[in-house]
């Protein structure tokens, strides 16, 4: 078990700093010539970026799904009456854990560092933020690279809890995490948590109760509709219209 | 890796540029290293076998390094020293560059007639369906939503959507009713944009990424209920068999029909002839979009989209209707997609929900963005750049002769073509054509530099 | 004189009566009243910060005010409650027109261009809601041909006619000041609302823009309503001074009688020394015209 537990964490430490180099790369050479310029220039950038990778990965590992076998396997039966067990896998339990202390460790570096100071300093106003001394180039590459660390580790989670990855897996989860974190207010940490968590539940419940077919219609379907009413997310700062 | 300069240098700084080689090689070796150097395989036992490809990955550093040696120590100066002699830009343009819509229009006109000609019937097919009618679709659909995302400044996302609405629209309509594609075509540009004013209703209040992620779950609905509403759409098995576009019922493109084009001509059969026809059919439906959208622009819709583009708390305070003016950006992108969308069923013969990906919808805002915000011409050229460019893509098998024959060029078409995306991007971030031609003017028609147009925040 | 009822009071063109606008815990303005003349020139004054651009927001539909009523009555009589009017409405309908303190003009637009969006909604009914218009009927063509002439009369007015064709980004602030009225006036509104018209204009142009403005009131059968810092402007062209201080009114009349009103020098006194410098100047200027 502390083998596992040591090899996951080498992994995930490995994939942390190569995803973050990578990511830096890319702010370098796809997103800092387009900064302050036009405002679509970077989406159509990072689109392009988006299919460059996984069509990168497609040609170096090839298109076949990489099974993986189960690492961790061990369950906690919680609860056990008439033949049915309510239990919960140790890999759960792992990413429960996982996610929460990350969360806690990135809220701590946007709330309490002089990073996470120039981090909220260059999203508010860039321009009066490089006046003041902050690195706005410097701010935003290690924006970039802590992004790609925490993907990184849903990306080690995920395959460590469903045990087959494909080079186009990155795609539904990356569209479901920009929808959790438009749900959640953009901008609003805990908004991001929130998103995500109702995603998660939206999906689940309405795969039990109604149609597993239609869980991302659902999905959809309700972060149209709350954005519809609440046009700034949950927990989004409503944009004042200044006249 | 920066492209900034420094101070200018005289002559090549050989030390630096060195080090910045090195440097590049580092962070090539990181980043190249791992995906390439080590490559898993499955082997008969499901298990996966790590194989070392440790060459190529020297092979990439060792191109990395030189070609940012190459950059740093002579193409850098080389561009500071050529910005800096640059003189006024010439003003008189080459007799190409000024007549450049009408020499367009006259090789689109006669494209299929040149393609025949030079490769005879048979041979023509692939040259008129997979270059001429793949590159006019997009066209198309990048004209239409430069109405959304050009004019009006609305970031659509999910435009596939009312292609995708255009296309079953034909393929459900006429293989259960059996109603012609001249009753259909309208038909489905209508129903395209009844959807747009459905979804637009609603949404049309969010703004920047809001609107982005609606109008992209939106298209995504679309495609999601295409795949699981099976009892009508035949999930993702799609629809086959769709009937083929007649001339009015006088002349059909079935080899079995009295009325076969062959029979009426007196040629031999061949599937060439509905491929010209379907060639000529896109050509006037982008057209058609091309002549309306122009005339929009000139009326007060069209000045009313672009000035939402500019300031829409301004426009409000003239007594614009916002909400309307968004909602017929959208209705009437929507339409054109539609009408592109029962296109493509009837050119395809079959449709699934394969086609109408987000994919699709991203390369598509691509071209609009590529070309150039607002500019008919740029989309145009965006389009047959990258959708020609791609379809070039699959004709290098000769490449094989090079690689060896387990090199397969189609795998890396995606990639260059989001390699293409970036690049051409960061070289002209306004696209093509940047620039912004005035609908009105007293004196005399000067074009607005793109730097003064804003780019609307929906 | 003083026993005298003011124009305003018998032929006022817009009434605001006990309107409060409230920002959460916040109040912008505090139960205001005041009423503007019919064919005046009206100016709202007061420190930074007394709600002079919130009472604007309100009167032209972009902020909903938490109380009171906002009533408009047009010179055939019509009346408008602006209040409960949407923003875009109270422009085509009721016939207010503004400008921003912050310009906002359509930069990407030719001058020519933004005059002829501020004529939408009268070509909008021309082009028969853009359907005939794109078929190519010629009642449009007419109808397009008039606005163009109509925008040569306020480029001429406004002195940039030979750039008619440049993009507006391209102008010089006081052009672009001036290119936002005459937006504004293209849409023949019945009341023009113009928040702060000499704000970084240099005194050239200043006084330009007091003839600009003078011109509107004799010729347009416009009545014009203004926010200004610039006491020279408010004591040369206004017929009525409104003093606003923390959302309240604290002063309304004549300029001459605002001007000696005790409760507007200790507003003004109160705060920065330039804008008590700019009032002091203000008033020997007046009083100088006067003794001459």
């Amino acid at each position: 078990m502390a083998s596992v537990a040591l090899a996951l964490l080498i992994v995930m430490v490995v994939s942390m700093v190569l995803t973050s180099l990578m990511s830096w790369t890319i702010e370098r050479v796809a997103y800092r010539p387009l900064r302050g310029s036009f405002r679509l220039a970077p989406l159509i950038s990072a689109i392009g970026m988006s299919i460059v990778l996984s069509n990168f990965v497609q040609v170096a590992q090839g298109p076949r799904n990489k099974p993986v076998p189960p690492m961790v396997t061990d369950t906690i039966v919680l609860m056990e009456r008439n033949g049915f067990a309510v239990t919960l896998s140790y890999k759960q339990i792992i990413i429960m854990v996982v996610t929460a202390v990350l969360l806690a460790g990135f809220w701590y570096v946007v709330q309490k560092t002089p990073l996470g100071r120039a981090q909220r300093a260059c999203e508010q106003d860039r321009k009066m933020a490089a006046l003041l001394g902050v690195n706005v180039d410097r701010t935003i590459s290690l924006t970039f690279v802590m992004g790609a660390a925490l993907a990184a580790v849903a990306g080690t989670l995920f395959l460590m809890y469903y045990g087959v990855v494909n080079f186009s897996d990155g795609f539904v989860p990356g569209v479901k995490a920009f929808t959790a974190a438009v749900l959640g207010g953009i901008g609003s940490l805990p908004g991001a948590v929130l998103g995500g968590l109702l995603i998660g539940l939206i999906e689940t419940f309405w795969s039990g109760y109604f149609s597993i077919d239609y869980k991302d219609v659902a999905a959809f379907s309700i972060l149209a509709i709350v954005l519809i009413f609440m046009p700034q997310g949950i927990l989004g700062r409503p944009e004042v219209e200044k006249v | 890796m920066s492209a900034e300069m420094e101070r200018p240098v005289a002559g090549p700084n050989y030390a630096a540029a060195a080090r910045d080689a090195v440097l590049a090689g580092v962070i090539a070796l990181g980043v190249f290293g791992p995906l390439i150097g080590f490559k898993t395989e499955q082997n008969m036992n499901n298990q996966l076998v790590v194989e070392n490809r440790w060459g190529i990955v020297i092979v990439i550093v060792a191109i990395v390094v030189i070609g940012r040696f190459l950059l740093k120590a002579f193409v850098f100066p080389a561009l500071v020293t050529r910005k800096a002699n640059a003189g006024p830009a010439s003003t008189d343009e080459s007799f190409f560059k000024r007549n450049f819509k009408t020499i367009g229009l006259a090789f689109l006109l006669l494209y299929p007639v040149i393609i025949v000609s030079m490769l005879g019937y048979q041979q023509s097919i692939k040259w008129v369906d997979n270059f001429g009618i793949q590159i006019l679709i997009y066209v198309m659909l990048g004209w239409g939503l430069n109405i959304v995302v050009g004019l009006a400044g609305l970031l659509d996302l999910g435009y596939v959507a009312f292609y995708a609405v255009g296309a079953y629209s034909y393929a459900l309509l006429s293989s259960h009713f059996g109603f012609s594609f001249w009753l259909l075509l309208p038909l489905s540009g209508i129903l395209a944009a009844m959807w747009g004013v459905i979804l637009g209703f609603p949404v049309l209040r969010l703004r920047g990424d809001y609107l982005a992620i609606v109008t992209l779950a939106f298209g995504e609905i679309i495609r999601l209920v295409l795949i699981n509403w099976r009892e009508v759409t035949n999930g993702s098995a799609g629809i086959s068999s769709i009937p083929k576009v007649d001339i009015f019922g006088w002349i059909t493109f079935n080899v079995a029909d009295p009325t076969y084009i062959g029979k009426i001509l007196d040629l031999p059969p061949s599937s060439a002839y509905y491929k010209i026809f379907l060639y000529y059919l896109i050509l006037a439906l982008a057209l058609f979009t091309a002549f309306v959208t122009l005339r929009l622009r000139r009326l007060p819709i069209g000045r009313a989209w672009e000035a939402l583009r500019e300031d829409e708390v301004a426009c409000r305070s003239l007594g614009i209707n916002t909400t309307n003016t968004k909602l017929t950006a959208f209705a009437l992108g929507a339409m054109f997609g539609g009408f592109a969308g029962s296109f493509f069923a009837a050119r395809q013969g079959f449709v699934s929900p394969e086609s109408f990906v987000f994919l699709e919808s991203a390369v598509i805002v691509a071209i609009v963005v590529l070309g150039g915000m607002g500019s008919m011409v740029g989309v145009a050229i965006a389009a047959a750049a990258m959708i020609g460019g791609t379809e070039i893509l699959r004709e290098l098998s000769f490449l094989k002769a090079v690689f060896g024959p387990e090199f397969n060029p189609d795998q890396f078409r995606m990639l260059i073509f989001g390699l293409a995306m970036v690049t051409i991007m960061v070289w002209k971030p306004r696209g093509f054509v940047g620039n912004r031609e005035p609908t009105a003017f007293l004196h005399e028609k000067k074009s607005v530099s793109g730097s003064l147009v804003q780019e609307g925040h929906g | 004189m003083a026993e005298m009822i003011p124009s305003w009071e018998t032929n006022p063109i817009l009434s605001v009566e006990h309107v409060t606008m409230r920002f959460g815990g916040l109040v912008a303005v505090n139960d205001l009243s005041f009423k503007a003349g019919r064919g005046d020139i009206t100016a709202l004054i007061g420190p930074n910060g007394a709600g002079k651009t919130t009472v604007f927001n309100c009167i032209t539909g972009f902020y909903k005010p938490t109380q009171g009523m906002l009533h408009l009555r047009h010179a055939d009589g019509k009346p408008f409650l602006l209040e409960r009017m949407p923003d875009f409405k109270i422009s085509a309908k009721a016939k207010v027109a503004r400008t921003f303190q912050n310009i906002r003009l359509f930069s990407g637009m030719t001058l020519l261009e933004n005059l002829l969006v501020a004529q939408h909604n009268p070509l909008m009914i021309a082009s028969g809601m853009t359907v005939l218009g794109v078929l190519g009927f010629a009642g449009y063509k007419k109808a397009e041909k008039h606005s163009i002439e109509r925008a040569e009369y306020w480029l001429n007015k406004i002195g940039l006619y030979d750039r008619a064709d440049d993009p507006a980004g391209d102008l010089p602030y006081g052009a672009q000041r001036r290119l936002e009225i005459a937006r504004a006036m293209c849409t023949e509104p019945e009341l023009l609302c113009l928040d702060e018209p000499a704000a970084g204009l240099n005194p050239r142009e200043s006084g330009e823009l007091n003839e600009l403005l003078l011109g509107i009131r004799r010729d347009e059968n416009t009545s014009l309503l203004l926010i200004e810092h610039d006491m020279s402007v408010v004591m040369e062209i206004s017929d009525h001074v409104v003093v606003l201080e923390y959302g309240t009114k604290i002063s309304d009349g004549k300029p001459e009688a605002v001007r000696n009103d005790p409760r507007v020098i200790a507003a003004y006194l109160g705060v920065d020394d330039e804008e008590v410098e700019q009032v002091e100047q203000a008033l020997d200027v007046v009083t100088e015209e006067a003794q001459q």
